[in-house]
């Protein structure tokens, strides 16, 4: 070897390094038992469980089970974004994976392009199988029209904030372990407080107030939209299903989580 | 050498001045003041503080390219904080770096796809078989070498289809090793490879260590197992409180190579020790004091490890 021999400097299409890092994240996620059975199965069993259990009259012919499916369906995004970035992430940050990756040249873009793979393939199976549920079990009425181009851009600008927000928390988060102790109670209640689990105006008005911060209530507020006949609008807080503001307040949280991940976000634990 | 040049902006005569100054410099300089660009890592006075802790504290190295350097020092001297400056995962605190003639801390992809490393803590858990992950991995550069040689290379191919969690300890380092190597570095970096190989694992990997060295790849080697070093390394640096104590070749680390020999046997039932500078002439001194073998008769220099824990007495 000589130094007068050209230096290698060629790299592969940007392109190329995403499809794997696409192929490797969808492996990652559904060879793993656990994370499929939490992530995918758990808003199932909530759906059988709950719409098994309770039993509310919301008025204009609504049961609980087709009043659910907007608030399972939000659980069902949540865990495959934020929980699930949260907890991965964090853990691919303790276990190593991340400053191995760091020590290649492939592009930090590459890496949150399979992230965000991950995320649209688990969130997508995730309501392929609660409306399947949904239909046979219950016989909800599915969307029509209109409301699927509204599921859809409420799913995605949700998904998006929520997986931003889910970086973000993993590199708060002290390790792997800590990662999935801090984030799954801060699902819970947002989740709770976002009229997830029961009709939103149960929730107490300062509940209610506080839950209007956070994503997840745009996030189910928009999808009740979807879901629920346009009488029930009524019984949203603003009276209207607001879905303005929705976009609104969910484009908010993707620019600030942008901003939060662009300046937090750690390869390795700290330092020292 | 950039540093000189302000002085002299718009002036004349002095530009003429420049253009000779970095040559004297260098020449003057020896390994000193500037790192040099045509070796594979260069380090001038190397600083890096946790808090106001000196790990390393002024380290000056050169490693030339197709060389296998092996960097050794007890724990807490400033290997792995070493090593984590060069591989561009640390900020450092003052002196001066370059690694391919690059600055690591300004080190960008084009970079990154000329090193290999093998970081001490291995990569992580992965869902994926051993073949899919070399692959990824082949896929992030662009003269990747065939993911199924390199697992031959690292002993693996009976494993290709299993899944990383189902190796053992010494499989798990080859995988690593494999990672670190399918982007076909020109600098490769490996940080105690081999902790947790057993002796056979461990001749394979030095095996394989040298066949890579074959086809020119640059090494630098941090390890605890001086027989490793000496095996292995074509020189050797002692790093103790934040400096490079000593780098010389194996056999002369510590003045080893002329270091007395220590000549030891049995006479009138006494074990006797003698130091001696010409142990040749020593013993047969003694064997005329002897009618046949001398009996229980050891001539031997100071080990690497001999050596090497003097140093690090010495220095700590």
């Amino acid at each position: 070897m000589t130094t007068a021999a050209p230096e290698r400097t060629a790299l592969p299409p940007l392109g190329r390094v995403c499809l794997t890092r696409a192929g490797v994240e969808l492996k990652e996620f559904f060879r793993q038992r656990e994370s499929v059975v939490f992530t995918l199965v758990f808003p199932v069993i909530l759906l059988l469980g709950l719409g098994a259990v309770l039993d509310y009259d919301l008025g204009a012919g609504v049961d609980f089970p087709q009043y659910f499916m907007a608030g399972v369906i939000t659980a069902g995004i949540v865990g495959a974004s934020l929980q699930n970035m949260a907890i991965h992430i964090a853990g691919e940050r303790s276990d190593g994976t991340l400053k191995s990756l760091r020590g290649t040249p492939m592009p930090a873009s590459a890496y949150f392009v399979g992230k965000v793979a991950q995320v649209l393939a688990v969130a997508v199976a995730t309501i392929v199988l609660l409306l399947l549920v949904g239909v046979l079990v219950y016989g909800i009425e599915l969307p029509s029209g209109a409301d699927w181009l509204t599921f859809a851009w409420v799913s995605v600008l949700g998904a998006a904030a929520c997986t931003l927000l889910g970086i973000v928390v993993s590199t708060l988060a002290r390790n792997g372990r800590s990662a999935s102790a801090t984030v799954t109670p801060i699902a819970l209640v947002l989740e709770f407080v976002s009229g997830v689990f029961m009709p939103f105006d149960q929730v107490p008005g300062w509940l209610q107030d506080v839950a209007a911060v956070f994503p997840v209530k745009w996030l189910a507020q928009g999808l009740r939209s979807v879901f629920l006949p346009d009488a029930l609008a009524a019984r949203e807080p603003a009276g209207s299903w607001e879905l303005g503001t929705v976009a609104l307040v969910l484009g908010l949280w993707c620019v600030a989580g942008l901003v939060l991940c662009a300046v937090t976000f750690r390869w390795q634990d700290r330092e020292g | 050498m950039g540093a000189l040049t302000p002085a002299g902006r718009g002036h004349c005569v002095l530009v003429q001045k420049d253009s000779l100054l970095p040559t004297t410099r260098k020449l003057a300089a020896g390994p000193g003041r500037e790192p040099d660009p045509d070796a594979a890592i260069s380090v001038r006075g190397l600083v890096k503080r946790y808090g106001d802790r000196a790990a390393v504290d002024g380290l000056d190295l050169d490693i030339r390219r197709g060389e296998i350097f092996a960097l050794l020092g007890p724990n807490g001297a400033g290997k792995t904080t070493t090593v984590e400056v060069l591989e561009g995962y640390r900020k450092r605190d003052g002196g001066d770096v370059r690694v391919l003639g690059v600055d690591p801390a300004r080190g960008g992809r084009r970079w990154k796809a000329q090193l290999g490393i093998v970081l001490q803590s291995g990569a992580g858990d992965s869902q994926l078989s051993v073949r899919e992950l070399l692959k990824a991995r082949a896929s992030y550069y662009a003269e990747a070498r065939d993911p199924d040689e390199v697992l031959e290379l690292v002993g693996l191919t009976d494993k290709a289809g299993a899944r990383g969690r189902t190796l053992s300890g010494g499989q798990r380092r080859r995988l690593d090793v494999a990672l670190g190597i399918v982007g076909r570095p020109r600098l490769l970096f490996l940080d105690e490879p081999t902790t947790g190989f057993d002796p056979e694992a461990r001749r394979q990997f030095w095996a394989l260590i040298r066949s890579l060295r074959d086809l020119g790849t640059t090494m630098l080697l941090t390890t605890h197992y001086l027989d490793e070093a000496e095996a292995l390394a074509d020189r050797v640096g002692v790093l103790a409180r934040g400096q490079l104590a000593e780098v010389a070749v194996p056999a002369a680390l510590g003045g080893r190579g002329t270091a007395p020999a220590v000549v030891r046997w049995t006479e009138d039932g006494v074990r006797r020790t003698a130091e001696t500078a010409t142990p040749t002439a020593f013993v047969r001194e003694l064997a005329a004091r002897f009618p046949g073998e001398v009996p229980d008769l050891t001539v031997a220099r100071p080990t690497l490890e001999d050596v090497y824990l003097k140093m690090i007495g010495d220095n700590s």
